[in-house]
């Protein structure tokens, strides 16, 4: 049987836990370490946490807080948000975190990839590209939490990032967060095939058989997503969960 | 004392967290000779190249120790992941030999008896089937899963020597016991109540 994972991505803004929509409208969901408890106690497969306040607010990473968390979260554990130097990945993975999610600073910096891949190894480095697609249909890279457009074509800018040595993509589609409409499998299926490292898919999630759609139909190794483990449809109450083992294993895993 | 070997690789904040909910709030991360010399049982942790971590032991100055309180003196030691594949004879990944204290050798996933789907390395979680009676899986829950990351796994010469296997592909050895020598592939510290209970059974029984 073939096992994929199923991430939950957390954002964290102000040092509180929100979730937005189409990167807009964050909402305030709680505490971001209570949640990480919470998802441990649901054995999550690995765990997502974004500081999406820090790159703008020319803030470092939060190393406290990062030890804070890694020490309630006994599964693999991914930090991203404000990173920019050497010196700020090793403080993060030696307080307990698996791997880090760089994005701004991969484009501002792409030798950072290279030099953190050399000294930490590939398998701990993670770079977001979060994409909108144009009314062209054309699809373009934003920046800095999704509020700059940078022009760049996403399958080019995978293929740079993996030539550098990261590990894994995360590919989020910024129309798709947080509107419970599933993955968007074109733009999967564009970079999955012309890179090797593993993709993440990220955006759009309802439920589980759009993770087996991000894979089988996408091309995707992992999946995650945010509102689907945050909310309860149809009102966005907020209810943390994560499918069981059984359902996984029924819907996804013996699908593949 | 549980002492968890500090050579300059690998995660070991994350380790000592999971080993504090296993009830062992004093195990020690050094890399002090003479603290290894006293230790009761040694974990051999590590993340990265298989020769960049056996010339950080040696520059260390480790060997004689550590294979003065492992072969002679036969304490406990338990490698995880790198760790794991240094008990090995030696890598594929590298040209120095391993500390040869199992016999067997880490050997690349080979992608030609692999479906094109999967990517090496092999990175999420696993089921593991255990190949023959252990303490180290002890009251273990059932369906025991955990999290690899890894392009080389272990290849037995003495089958006998394997405990664990896995899938990814095809089968690969996924640890190994041989006397008071352990090693497992997969991350025991990253993989919830299945890694908690098997660190909670390296404590208590060995």
């Amino acid at each position: 049987m073939r096992r994929i994972r199923v991430i939950p991505v957390l954002l964290i803004q102000n040092a509180g836990l929100v979730k937005s929509i189409q990167f807009k409208k964050h909402q305030y969901v709680g505490d971001p370490i209570n949640a990480v408890k919470i998802f441990n106690e649901k054995e999550v497969d690995e765990i997502v946490i974004l500081d999406i306040s820090a790159t703008q607010a020319k803030r470092a990473p939060n190393i406290q807080q990062i030890a804070e968390i890694t020490g309630e979260a006994f599964m693999p554990l991914a930090y991203g948000g404000g990173i920019t130097r050497l010196e700020e990945i090793k403080e993060i993975l030696y307080e307990g975190a698996e791997k880090v999610v760089l994005n701004t600073s991969a484009l501002d910096d792409p030798q950072l990839i290279a030099r953190a891949a050399q000294r930490f190894g590939s398998q701990s480095i993670v770079v977001s590209i979060d994409v909108h697609k144009n009314w062209l249909g054309q699809y373009k890279v934003y920046r800095n939490n999704g509020t700059k457009n940078t022009g760049i074509n996403p399958v080019e800018l995978a293929r740079q990032l993996a030539e550098l040595g990261a590990g894994e993509i995360m590919l989020t589609s910024i129309d798709r967060d947080g509107i419970f409409g599933g993955y968007d499998l074109d733009l999967l299926k564009q970079v999955t095939q012309a890179i090797d490292i593993p993709v993440i898919a990220c955006g759009g999630a309802a439920e589980v058989q759009d993770f087996q759609q991000a894979v089988s139909i996408g091309g995707a190794s992992a999946v995650a997503a945010g509102s689907m483990f945050v909310y309860q449809r149809p009102h966005r109450a907020v209810l943390i969960s994560y499918p069981s083992q059984q359902e996984l294993n029924e819907k996804l895993f013996s699908q593949l | 004392m549980l002492l968890i070997i500090d050579y300059g690789i690998g995660n070991l904040t994350s380790i000592r967290n999971m080993l504090k909910k296993a009830g062992c709030p004093d195990a020690l991360i050094s890399k002090d000779k003479a603290a290894i010399a006293e230790a009761d049982k040694l974990i051999l942790p590590g993340v990265g190249h298989f020769d960049y971590g056996m010339k950080q032991l040696r520059q260390a100055d480790f060997f004689d120790t550590l294979n003065r309180r492992v072969l002679e003196e036969k304490i406990p030691v338990l490698g995880i992941c790198l760790g794991a594949q240094l008990l090995s004879q030696g890598s594929e990944e590298g040209a120095e030999p391993g500390l040869g204290w199992i016999n067997a050798y880490t050997r690349k996933f080979d992608p030609a008896r692999m479906p094109g789907a999967l990517k090496v390395p092999h990175m999420g979680w696993g089921d593991v089937a255990i190949q023959k009676e252990s303490k180290l899986f002890a009251a273990m829950p059932p369906d025991p899963r955990f999290y690899f990351v890894h392009t080389y796994h272990l290849v037995c010469e003495d089958p006998a020597d394997e405990l664990v296997s896995c899938t990814y592909g095809y089968p690969f050895t996924a640890g190994v016991e041989k006397g008071n020598i352990l090693g497992v592939q997969f991350h025991p510290e990253k993989s919830h109540k299945y890694g908690l209970q098997l660190l909670t059974n390296f404590i208590k029984y060995y």
